[in-house]
């Protein structure tokens, strides 16, 4: 089984070069028979063949199955118009779900936009520039599955009285002998935000990266005019700097909206939705494998979509712009 | 460079009091240091807490079950100084993580490799050719980058179901590879778009075909973007957990170590020697291409962003 496995991935890995290449060397053959007019029409189509072929299967057909799915019964065989958008909106554990996806968005966005402009900011004026930066991106290359592994350690709840082996409950109750052990993942008013920290440490690396190569793109000259002027520090940052990079701030800031919004291995790895840290994204996966309501669950889909849109619309006039260009 | 960030108006003054060179050039320094010492303190403080999760983890991971459960990890360096090979040997031997750590290989090596080329061929047809209707499918394109995965789910299981894909390396490969093409063709169309015009003019002239400029020259000159584009990729399939819980299902024969361990987590509860040292091996690999290839990583990362 394993060597069969083996053999098939190797078969992968050089086949389907291999295979593209012959598909293209074959389809330029056949083209060049063709007059050159009517060369002109038929190439550019057999180059983006393979590829539009793929994302229409697999994206696109989705996406119109899944909206027609979402006005549909629990196993797709009735018509039920907007019956699951509206249990959305009106049943009190959905509402739950909706509210984590926003506390989500908001807290987590700012905290880490703020905090990737602050490193960011701080690490430009010190020596150790690299060492810093790395340490603060590393999450990024590990998978929510082990920062889930890692956070639930850190989050660990021993009973008052017996030693803290998590490493917030111990911190806090060293530094501060009458604080509470927490159950920092069980207790409803604080389960959520423990969630979002997570989030939060794994995503500022990508936001600091961003905003780093940004603030070295803001030329030096005005920086040291401002400077010379008699501008303090925080001045300068906030009169020249921060105008300089506005349209960066408004890519990081989109770019953790959309992937927010998704965001789901954190929640089933380290809460599995109980306890009111559900989000879309996990609501719709229990929908859609613990009570086989397909209808539900594409409904769910659909809003994180709906969602996303003015993101797509931005992401598309800012192509826009610079296609223009 | 760091005379002109601190205050340019402080060093003059010292030189008014008549101090020797040395001590003018050690006292500045000093007065720099201390007026610059919270931002050192910020600086140091964010990267230490950053720092403390992973190393919890690393540490605790090397020590035994008795110990982890009664004391802190920053207690592994006191006595009785007792570490431990123990948690690997049983994740690796008995909690599948060997057989998974060889799956998550078997998934994200043809995931990475397949939609490149798939990629690079649009990418130079949207770059280099014309037809109608282009600029419109490259905007769709662009709208897709965003569209949520969750979107595609259902229909595809059920696609995935009636061809008998599910629960196999061969249907995950061609979804993970659909999933990558909008960023990789975007990624791709910024630089192949940039290639200079004149070199395809003169290669034209010479008598080139599209087939010999595209594996002659454009694959060889976007190699950096391919790099780029192939860590990005691979990190994502290696990390990733819902396209694998959805498609793999329950198989543990085919499961990748982030269903693994997500399984883990489920079934051992408290068991933190087995959980931290499961945890480990799975960022072993994705440590070492980020320290080992950073540069590429990080351009990947702003190639998706700042160019965009």
């Amino acid at each position: 089984m394993i060597v069969a496995s083996a053999l098939l991935a190797v078969v992968a890995v050089f086949g389907v070069p291999a295979g593209l290449t012959l598909y293209i060397f074959l389809a330029e053959k056949a083209v060049s028979r063709l007059s050159s007019h009517r060369q002109k029409g038929v190439r550019p189509w057999l180059w983006v063949a393979p590829g539009l072929i793929l994302l229409t299967v697999f994206l696109l057909y989705p996406v119109i199955n899944t909206i027609i799915m979402s006005l549909m019964n629990k196993d797709s065989s009735r018509f039920v118009g907007l019956l699951n958008y509206l249990r959305i909106f009106t049943e009190r554990d959905m509402l739950i779900v909706l509210r984590n996806n926003v506390l989500w968005l908001v807290f987590f966005t700012l905290v880490t936009v703020t905090l990737g402009l602050l490193i960011a900011v701080l690490s430009d004026r010190v020596k150790y520039e690299s060492v810093a930066k790395a340490l603060i991106f590393l999450p990024m290359a590990i998978s929510f599955v082990a920062a889930g592994v890692i956070w639930k350690f850190m989050y660990e709840f021993k009973p008052k009285g017996t030693p803290q082996i998590g490493t917030v409950n111990a911190v806090l109750t060293t530094l501060f002998p009458s604080f509470e052990p927490q159950a920092w993942l069980f207790n409803p008013g604080i389960n959520n935000w423990a969630l979002i920290v997570v989030g939060i440490w794994m995503w500022t690396g990508f936001a600091m990266v961003i905003f780093s190569a940004s603030i070295k793109g803001v030329p030096k000259e005005i920086v040291e005019a401002a400077r010379i002027d008699g501008a303090k520090e925080l001045q300068v940052f906030f009169r020249v700097t921060l105008p300089l990079i506005k349209p960066t701030i408004v890519v990081v800031t989109t770019t953790l909206i959309i992937n927010v919004l998704k965001i789901f291995d954190i929640v089933y790895v380290m809460t599995n939705g109980i306890l009111g840290t559900e989000v879309i994204a996990n609501r719709m996966y229990k929908e859609m494998f613990n009570f086989l309501n397909f209808g539900m669950a594409s409904a769910l889909a659909v809003i994180l979509l709906v969602a996303i849109i003015p993101v797509m619309l931005i992401n598309i006039k800012r192509f826009g712009q610079r296609g223009g260009k | 460079m760091r005379g002109k960030r601190g205050a340019p108006g402080k060093a003059p003054s010292f030189k008014k009091l008549r101090i020797p060179r040395k001590w003018n050039n050690l006292s500045s320094r000093l007065v720099l240091f201390v007026r610059r010492s919270p931002l050192h303190l910020i600086l140091i403080v964010i990267c230490i807490i950053w720092l403390i999760p992973t190393t919890g983890l690393l540490i605790s991971s090397f020590r035994p079950r008795s110990l982890i459960l009664t004391t802190g990890w920053w207690n592994a360096f006191t006595f009785p100084y007792r570490f431990t090979m123990e948690n690997y040997l049983h994740v690796i031997q008995r909690a599948n993580m060997g057989r998974s750590f060889f799956n998550s290989l078997m998934i994200a090596i043809p995931a990475t490799v397949m939609p490149i080329l798939v990629a690079a061929f649009t990418a130079y047809a949207f770059s280099w050719m014309r037809f109608p209707g282009r600029d419109t499918l490259f905007l769709i394109i662009i709208g897709l980058l965003v569209v949520p995965l969750q979107m595609t789910l259902i229909p595809i299981l059920r696609l995935f179901n009636r061809l008998h894909l599910t629960g196999t390396f061969a249907g995950i490969w061609i979804a993970h590879t659909a999933y990558g093409l909008p960023f990789a063709i975007y990624l791709l169309r910024n630089f192949i778009g940039g290639i200079p015009e004149d070199l395809f003019e003169s290669a034209f002239l010479d008598g080139a075909s599209h087939f010999q400029i595209f594996y002659r020259m454009v694959l060889p000159i976007s190699v950096p973007a391919i790099a780029s584009l192939a860590i990005f990729q691979f990190m994502w399939v290696w990390n990733d957990l819902l396209v694998a819980l959805i498609y793999l299902g329950g198989t543990p024969g085919v499961a990748p170590m982030t269903v693994t361990i997500s399984n883990l987590v489920n079934s051992y509860g408290g068991g933190w020697e087995f959980l931290t040292s499961a945890a480990f091996i799975s960022m072993i690999l994705p440590l070492v291409v980020f320290f080992s290839l950073q540069r590429y990583f990080i351009r990947g990362i702003l190639a998706g962003s700042i160019k965009g």
